[in-house]
């Protein structure tokens, strides 16, 4: 186990806030672009 | 074979669909091989344990500014020579930048609390990087604000050349004024001030990791960008029709 000392919840804080926000951006990126792959598809095949 | 070839949209899909599976697989490795690293190197004789946080901060800083740069050539690709890749990679940039400027922000007025004794200073640093943020908000919010994809592309670029004053300053602003609590560079050529060599190997994995996650956020960005404009110009084709 990793020992954090008297600063443990300013280091989790700082680790939790970035990696949410990072985790965030790359859903973002990949439902966004997942959406428009498939509305461009659609739009293809119907003509 | 030059460089403007991928300014074709056609090519630039084929190529990338290619290499963007390399790039995130290597993006992942170094991303989380860099921080589990920094987070696992051992407490500073000053700092203690809050030197881990030094592997999100940095990183997310030197990304900050240089996303800012790569848009500020981006934009001026598009302004001298209208390619709209260009013009569109710029677009897909800036909310990865503005992520990347916020946990700056976050992760440094975080370490600040214990270490300086507050969450935030109006130091020159800390306030062109929230200057810097501000127009990270601009720049996305004016290519949402102007409907015409071309007067977007040509009103960000000029956005994009102002803020680069502010890309610079938050870069050099420890410089310039010699006051205010930041310190200055973490990583120094020269060997004297240089950081052990305990938390510089991570920290440049980790910076390796943001760089090459921010290149294939930055691909898969563009490559929505572009079939979104793909969608909305076959629609304004039938529409005419």
């Amino acid at each position: 186990m990793i020992e954090l000392g008297k600063y443990a919840g300013t280091v989790l804080l700082a680790y939790g806030v970035s990696l949410a926000l990072i985790g965030g951006l790359i859903w973002q990126t990949v439902a966004a672009n997942a959406r428009a792959r498939r509305n461009l598809e659609e739009h293809e095949k119907n003509g | 074979m030059s460089i403007w070839e991928y300014a074709n949209p056609t090519k630039f899909m084929r190529t990338t669909n290619g290499a963007l599976p390399w790039l995130v697989g290597a993006a992942a490795v170094c991303c989380v091989g860099g921080v589990v690293w920094g987070f696992l190197t051992p407490d500073d004789f000053r700092q203690g344990s809050t030197v881990k946080i030094v592997f999100l901060h940095v990183p997310a800083a030197m990304m900050a500014i240089n996303i800012w740069v790569m848009m500020l050539v981006a934009s001026l690709i598009w302004i001298i020579r209208r390619h709209h890749v260009s013009a569109l990679a710029a677009k897909a940039a800036a909310p990865v930048g503005a992520v990347m400027t916020l946990i700056a922000l976050a992760t440094g007025a975080i370490w600040g609390q214990p270490m300086w004794g507050t969450w935030w200073e109006w130091d020159p640093r800390l306030t062109s990087f929230l200057i810097l943020f501000l127009f990270y908000l601009g720049y996305i919010a004016l290519w949402s604000a102007v409907e015409d994809p071309d007067s977007a592309a040509d009103l960000t670029g000029v956005l994009c050349l102002v803020g680069s004053v502010f890309a610079l300053l938050s870069r050099y602003a420890v410089l310039f004024w010699n006051q205010g609590l930041h310190q200055g560079a973490s990583l120094s050529v020269q060997s004297g001030e240089r950081m052990s060599a305990v938390y510089r190997y991570p920290l440049y994995l980790a910076m390796l990791g943001f760089f090459l996650l921010f290149l294939a956020l930055l691909l898969i960005r563009t490559r929505t960008e572009i079939r979104k404009r793909r969608l909305a110009a076959l629609q304004a084709r039938e529409m005419r029709a």
